[in-house]
C-alpha cells in the first residue's frame, strides 16, 4: 500500500519528493532530518557546486522547498556572510537563518580559506559540511577528506594519507559550536540543530554521509555503516563549545573497526593494518574523553 | 559647491559609501573588501565611513569579496567593491557570477598591468579580461569623471531595465593617486539621485527558487540572450540617468563616447582614460597648425558603443587607436573593436598603437609621434609599440 503524501507535507519537506538523487545518499538523509529540525524556522540554504546543487535539479523546477542560492565552487561562506549580513541588517521578528550545505570537496579543500575566513569573522550563519570522503559528484576523486586506504579514481591503489580532522581545525577558530552528526543518530542530529538556533555566530557542523555509489556499498545499508562508524569510534559524536569545550555525544560500543571496513569495496583488495587503525581510533577517543573531561576508558 | 582636493580613490570610496548610505531606508549596504595597490585607498574610504545602516566585510580574497556582494545583493542590499590587478584576475569567477545572477553590483577597478613580472603602473588589460563577462564597464579620464561615474554606475545598474554589474574603471595612479581639486557629492544629493535598490529577484522564503541551478542548453540559451536584450537597454538609460544626474547635482557626467573636434576632421584619433587627455591637447596644438584631426574618447566599453564610433568616423578616412592594454597576438583590445564596429562601413584605414602597455608615460610627444605615423600612412599596418627605448 503506498502511503498518501499529503500536499502540505510535499511543501514542508526541505527536499521534496521527486528528486533524482542516488539511493543509499547519505546527503539526501542529511536534508530530510535537517528539514525536519527546522520545521517552523524561516531560513535559506548557499550550496556551492556538488552534489547537494545538483539535488535541486535543472532550471526552472527546483527539489528545495527554500530559497536556495548557488555558490560558486569556493565561495559558499562568502555568498552566505552577504546574505547573514542583509539579514542581520533588517531583522523583523522572526530570525531567518542562512545555511551552507556543502560537500567534503568545497569545505576541506577548495573553499577551506574562504570556511576559515568566514569562522575567524565570527559570521552569523550555519555551515554544514556533508562528508562522503570524495568528490562525488566529479565520480569519486580523492579529497583531503578521503580516509586513509580508501580506493578512489585518483588514488586507484588506495590513499596514502589520512584525512583531515576538520572539527579540530575550526574548534582552532573557537568558533562558538562545531559538532558532529550522525544520520543513525537522528534525535542527536535533531537536538544539536535545535541547540545550534539559539547560538549566534558561527556555527559549524560535520555529517558523515555514505555514498554507496563512491564507497562501492550497499544503498540499503548506508545508516547501518554509519551507525558502525559511531559504534566503532571511526566517527565520533561530539560537540565543542567556543573551541574548548568539549562534550561526547555517544561512547563506542566496542564494536571492531573491522566491521566498518569490511562492507565497503573502496577499502578492498589490499591489506590494511586494522592493529593500527584501532591504536588510532582509540588514541582519538582518549583525547576526545579527556578534552571533554572524561577518564580514559 | 563642495570643491575639495580629492584623489581618484578618494573619489570612488566617497560616491560608493553615499551611495551605500542612500539604500538606509531600504535593505541597506554590503561591501566586501579586500586590499590591493592600486585601489586599497578606495577600500579603506569604505572602511571608515559610518554607515547607518550597512557593514563592510574585510575578507581574505578578492574572490570572496565579490562573493560577499553576490550574497548581498541577491538578499536585496546595495553592494560594492574595488580591486585592480591580479586582484581582479583572482576575482574572476565570481565576477562573472554577478552578471550571470542579473545583480547591480558597483566595483571600482583601478587599472594596473598584470602581473609577473609585477608592476603597479596603469595598463587596462585587468579589467579588461572580462570583456565577455556582461558586466557594464565606464573608463574614466579624471577624478571629477570618477566621482560622478561612480554615482552614475549604481543608478544605471539598479534601472529594472537593465540589472547588470557596471565596473568603473581608471589608470593606477595616474588617477588613483593624483590629487585634483573636485566636487564631491552630498549625501543629500545622493539621497536625491539614487531611489531605495530594488533586486526584483532577491531571495524570498514565500517564493523559493533556487538561484543558479543547473540548466540545459535551450535555458542557458534564453538567459545569454536575456542578457543581451538587458546591455543593449544601457546606451539609452544611461543617456536618461545623464540627464537626471545633470538635474541632482548641476554638472553634466560626460557620456558613452566624447567626440572633439571630428565635424570636419578627415583623420580621427581614438583613446580611453586618461589618455584622451593627453590627446586632447595634442588636437588643439596640431589644429592650431592646421591639420584637420579630432578625437573619440570612448567611455563605455561595453557594451560597445559601435553605431556611434560608426556614425563618428562615417567621413573619415584614417582612423588612429591608442591602447594602453594588449592582447597577445592581436593588438590593442580596443583597436580590434573599432575594426569590428567599422567593419563593412566604408573601408577605413584604422592602424593600432600600442600606448602605455605595462604602465608607462604617454606624454605628448609620444601622442605626437603617433598622429605623424597615421598622417604619412597609406595602409593600416601590424599595431605599432610606443614607448620602446631605442
Amino acid at each position: 500500500m503506498n502511503a498518501a503524501i499529503s500536499e502540505d507535507v510535499k511543501a514542508d519537506c526541505l527536499l521534496r519528493p521527486g528528486n533524482t538523487n542516488c539511493g543509499g545518499c547519505g546527503m539526501s538523509t542529511g536534508l530530510t532530518l535537517l528539514g525536519r529540525a527546522l520545521e517552523n524556522e524561516d531560513y535559506s540554504l548557499v550550496i556551492p557546486a556538488c552534489c547537494g546543487i545538483v539535488t535541486a535539479g535543472a532550471f526552472p523546477t527546483t527539489a528545495y522547498s527554500v530559497p536556495v542560492t548557488a555558490a560558486t565552487f569556493a565561495s559558499s561562506p562568502a555568498f552566505a556572510s552577504g546574505v547573514a549580513a542583509v539579514n542581520d541588517l533588517n531583522p523583523d521578528g522572526k530570525p531567518k537563518h542562512v545555511i551552507c550545505w556543502a560537500g567534503d570537496g568545497g569545505t576541506y579543500d577548495i573553499g577551506i580559506a574562504t570556511l576559515s575566513a568566514a569562522a575567524e569573522r565570527n559570521e552569523n550563519l550555519i555551515y554544514i559540511c556533508y562528508d562522503n570522503e570524495i568528490y562525488g559528484n566529479t565520480g569519486g576523486q580523492r579529497s583531503s577528506a578521503t580516509p586513509f586506504a580508501a580506493k578512489t579514481t585518483t588514488t586507484p591503489g588506495g590513499k596514502i594519507e589520512s584525512k583531515k580532522d576538520i572539527i579540530g581545525i575550526m574548534a582552532a577558530h573557537r568558533v562558538p559550536y562545531a559538532a558532529t552528526l550522525s544520520i543513525a543518530h537522528p534525535e542527536d542530529f535533531r537536538a544539536k540543530i535545535e541547540k545550534a538556533l539559539k547560538i549566534e555566530g558561527f556555527r559549524f557542523f560535520l555529517i558523515h554521509a555514505p555514498c554507496p555509489t563512491g564507497w562501492k556499498t550497499e544503498p540499503a545499508e548506508s545508516i547501518e555503516l554509519v551507525s558502525l562508524a559511531v559504534r566503532s569510534g571511526m566517527f565520533p559524536l561530539y560537540e565543542v563549545f567556543d573551541g574548548t569545550d568539549y562534550r561526547l555525544n555517544a561512547e563506542p560500543d566496542g564494536t571492531d573497526p573491522e566491521k566498518y571496513y569490511t562492507k565497503q569495496r573502496r577499502f578492498s583488495g589490499q591489506p590494511i593494518d586494522l592493529d593500527s587503525v584501532r591504536v588510532a581510533v582509540g588514541a582519538r577517543m582518549d583525547r576526545l574523553r579527556r578534552l571533554a573531561g572524561l577518564g580514559r576508558h | 559647491m563642495n570643491m575639495q582636493l580629492a584623489t581618484g580613490n578618494q573619489a570612488a570610496g566617497h560616491s560608493m559609501s553615499i551611495a551605500g548610505e542612500a539604500n538606509r531606508h531600504a535593505r541597506g549596504s554590503i561591501s566586501g573588501i579586500y586590499p590591493i595597490t592600486p585601489q586599497t585607498e578606495i577600500v579603506e574610504y569604505v572602511a571608515k565611513f559610518p554607515f547607518s545602516k550597512g557593514r563592510v566585510i574585510p575578507v581574505e580574497s578578492e574572490h570572496s569579496a565579490m562573493g560577499v556582494c553576490i550574497g548581498a545583493s541577491l538578499n536585496g542590499a546595495r553592494a560594492f567593491t574595488a580591486s585592480s590587478s591580479n586582484g581582479l584576475a583572482y576575482m574572476a569567477e565570481n565576477v562573472m557570477v554577478a552578471a550571470f545572477y542579473r545583480l547591480p553590483i558597483v566595483m571600482a577597478a583601478v587599472n594596473r598591468t598584470l602581473g609577473p613580472p609585477w608592476n603597479i603602473w596603469a595598463d587596462q588589460g585587468d579589467s579588461l579580461m572580462f570583456r565577455d563577462f556582461a558586466w557594464v564597464q565606464l573608463y574614466c579620464d579624471s577624478n571629477q569623471d570618477v566621482a560622478d561615474t561612480t554615482l552614475l554606475a549604481f543608478r544605471l545598474a539598479e534601472d529594472p531595465r537593465v540589472l547588470l554589474p557596471v565596473m568603473v574603471c581608471m589608470d593606477a595612479f595616474i588617477v588613483s593617486h593624483t590629487s585634483m581639486e573636485i566636487e564631491l557629492a552630498s549625501q543629500e544629493q545622493a539621497d536625491r539621485y539614487l531611489p531605495p535598490c530594488e533586486i526584483p529577484h532577491h531571495l524570498d522564503p514565500a517564493h523559493p527558487v533556487t538561484v543558479g541551478g543547473m540548466a540545459f542548453p535551450q535555458e542557458t540559451l534564453t538567459h545569454r540572450m536575456d542578457l543581451d536584450q538587458a546591455i543593449r537597454q544601457v546606451p539609452a538609460v544611461l543617456e536618461e540617468h545623464r540627464a537626471h544626474f545633470n538635474e541632482v547635482f548641476g554638472r553634466e557626467v560626460s557620456g558613452a563616447v566624447s567626440a572633439y573636434r571630428t565635424e570636419d576632421a578627415d583623420q580621427i584619433f581614438i583613446a580611453s582614460g586618461t589618455i584622451s587627455l593627453t590627446l586632447k591637447d595634442v588636437v588643439d596644438e596640431r589644429r592650431q597648425k592646421g591639420e584637420k584631426i579630432g578625437m573619440i574618447r570612448i567611455k563605455m566599453f561595453r557594451p560597445f558603443p559601435t553605431a556611434e564610433i560608426a556614425r563618428l568616423c562615417r567621413n573619415v578616412e584614417k582612423i588612429g587607436v591608442l591602447d594602453r592594454n594588449y592582447s597577445a597576438g592581436t593588438g590593442g583590445i580596443f583597436w580590434q573593436e573599432i575594426r569590428a564596429a567599422l567593419q563593412g562601413r566604408g573601408g577605413h584605414l584604422v592602424q593600432g598603437y600600442l600606448t602605455g602597455v605595462g604602465g608607462g608615460d604617454v606624454v605628448p610627444d609620444a601622442v605626437r609621434e603617433v598622429v605623424a605615423d597615421l598622417k604619412q600612412r597609406t595602409e593600416a599596418g601590424d599595431p605599432v609599440w610606443k614607448g620602446i627605448d631605442q
